[in-house]
């Protein structure tokens, strides 16, 4: 009798509406933004060494961050680039922002506010900051940059020439910039870089990847790609490794209840598969 | 002639394109930098067709009454309200600076649309993830093993449950495993396999075999 009604619930289950699971997953999303729990991040050696190359750097480097994004992208990504820029306010950096995506200098804009209020320094405008803007070309503004910088962009995003900023004093190409970190959720973004940029000109390409990207970018690991930070857990062991613990860290509870309920319903699933067709061979996947 | 004059042209580019990356030297290096330079031309000057073709189509839509033509409508009024205060309502300013009118729509009404289509996936990838991560046959099963130790090894959760287990054993360094050998094998293989076929379709569209990009036949 027992066993009966088991049976039938897992059938139930088998064809269980899928608003029940919109529920569940919107519960143990929200759960977090109530309760403050603590959580122990273990950190991937892909972000060790996307961080061991930055920590590498000298106090005062050139360096280049190119935000290839938009705001769909923004919970994912918008964390790692403010955790950028306040690393980079922390050490002193000489930052030049770029975007291969129209919405990546806004986004830029956005995380170095952030940034600024995270380290309570601002960045001097020309100085040690400049923003380039959007340029329309994909792979080939990467390129084109490998022989001139300031060919690519003439003017900055306020419609500024660059040559009057000290930050662009003898900054021809990439033999001039010391390390360039990528914000990509696609194309044109990681991959570009790495081909176009890393390949080429031997450029030092750290980036940090939507999780649906990063598993793409695996392969150029190592000698062309020096680092990754992939999806939110990226990006929260990119705060630990900085020591500047921010957004990212906090999402990671929202996405291990997610990840749990969806693991949850997984294994509720092929229990109930299972259970309800004898272990019958089934269909193609 | 309004079929050789492309051909000739994709011909030329790609060729040296190609002989650049090899002999970056004048006069390839400067060739390969003129055409960069026409590319980003040419792709900006595309934006604009874009949006023009968006308005042609929804315009078109709205005109005939077509199915789901508000959705149209909302396109075109979105789009002119962008277009108008940014070229327009500025107040002197560059209209992408922060505190513009442009800004402010960017901020509070573009962005968290697009973020919010984005978690939609969330509810999505649940619901996916119930119906198709089954134990059907074998190939099925690597997948849903996959998966899930995947899944679990990406969040905290994962290391807390295995913590009674070898280093080794614990969840993240599985997923970090599954990640860093089988995946990297086959997404190296498959990489492979599309980077012969990237060299083939280019070189026919360079020897000009492949004409379909310039429509007609």
């Amino acid at each position: 009798m027992a066993g009966e009604s088991l049976k039938k619930f897992l059938e139930k289950m088998m064809g269980i509406d899928r608003r029940v699971i919109f529920l569940l997953i919107f519960v143990a999303l929200s759960i977090p933004m109530f309760i403050a729990i603590k959580m122990k991040i273990p950190v991937s050696p892909e972000v060790e060494s996307l961080v061991d190359t930055m920590r590498n750097l000298p106090d005062g480097a050139k360096v280049m961050i190119s935000l290839d994004y938009d705001p769909s992208s923004e919970p994912e990504l918008q964390p790692m680039a403010e955790t950028f820029f306040t690393y980079a306010l922390q050490r002193n950096f000489k930052v030049i922002v770029i975007g291969l995506w129209p919405q990546g200098a806004i986004q830029a804009e956005r995380a170095k506010t952030v940034a600024e209020t995270k380290a309570g320094r601002q960045f001097e405008y020309g100085v040690d900051y400049i923003n380039l803007g959007y340029q329309s070309g994909n792979e080939l503004v990467i390129q084109r940059m490998g022989s001139s910088i300031p060919a690519m962009f003439p003017r900055d995003y306020f419609g500024q020439p660059i040559g009057q900023y000290p930050i662009m004093q003898g900054v021809r190409n990439f033999s001039n910039i010391d390390y360039v970190f990528n914000l990509s959720a696609g194309y044109p973004g990681t991959l570009e870089w790495v081909l176009f940029a890393a390949d080429p000109f031997h450029v030092v390409v750290g980036a940090g990847n939507t999780a649906v990207q990063a598993p793409q970018m695996y392969p150029y690991l190592g000698k062309q790609l020096k680092g990754l930070a992939g999806g939110m857990k990226g990006g929260a062991e990119f705060e630990i490794l900085t020591n500047l613990e921010g957004r990212a860290v906090k999402y990671m509870v929202g996405q291990t209840f997610a990840h749990t309920v969806i693991v949850l319903f997984i294994i509720v699933a092929n229990v109930a598969y299972f259970a309800t067709r004898g272990g019958k061979k089934g269909g193609a996947l | 002639m309004k079929r050789e004059i492309p051909l000739l042209i994709a011909g030329i580019v790609g060729c040296v394109l190609v002989i650049q990356y090899f002999i970056p030297h004048t006069p390839f290096g400067t060739l390969n930098d003129v055409f960069s330079d026409w590319f980003s031309i040419i792709q900006a000057t595309a934006i604009w067709l874009g949006a023009l073709n968006l308005i042609k189509v929804a315009g078109d839509k709205v005109y005939k009454k077509q199915k789901d033509w508000p959705f149209s409508l909302i396109i075109i009024i979105s789009f002119f309200i962008m277009v108008v205060v940014g070229f327009f309502f500025s107040g002197g300013r560059r209209f992408l600076e922060p505190g513009t009118p442009f800004s402010q729509l960017y901020d509070y009404v573009y962005s968290p649309l697009m973020a919010m289509m984005f978690a939609l996936l969330a509810f999505f990838v649940g619901s996916a993830s119930y119906r198709a991560f089954r134990a059907r046959n074998k190939e099925a099963t690597i997948l849903l093993l996959a998966a899930f130790f995947v899944m679990l090894g990406r969040v905290p959760l994962g290391d807390a449950l295995t913590g009674w287990l070898p280093q080794s054993l614990h969840m993240s360094n599985v997923a970090s495993w599954i990640m860093n050998v089988p995946h990297l094998a086959g997404q190296r293989a498959i990489m492979i396999g599309i980077a012969l076929g990237t060299v083939s379709t280019s070189l026919r569209l360079i020897l000009g075999i492949e004409r379909s990009y310039l429509g007609g036949e």
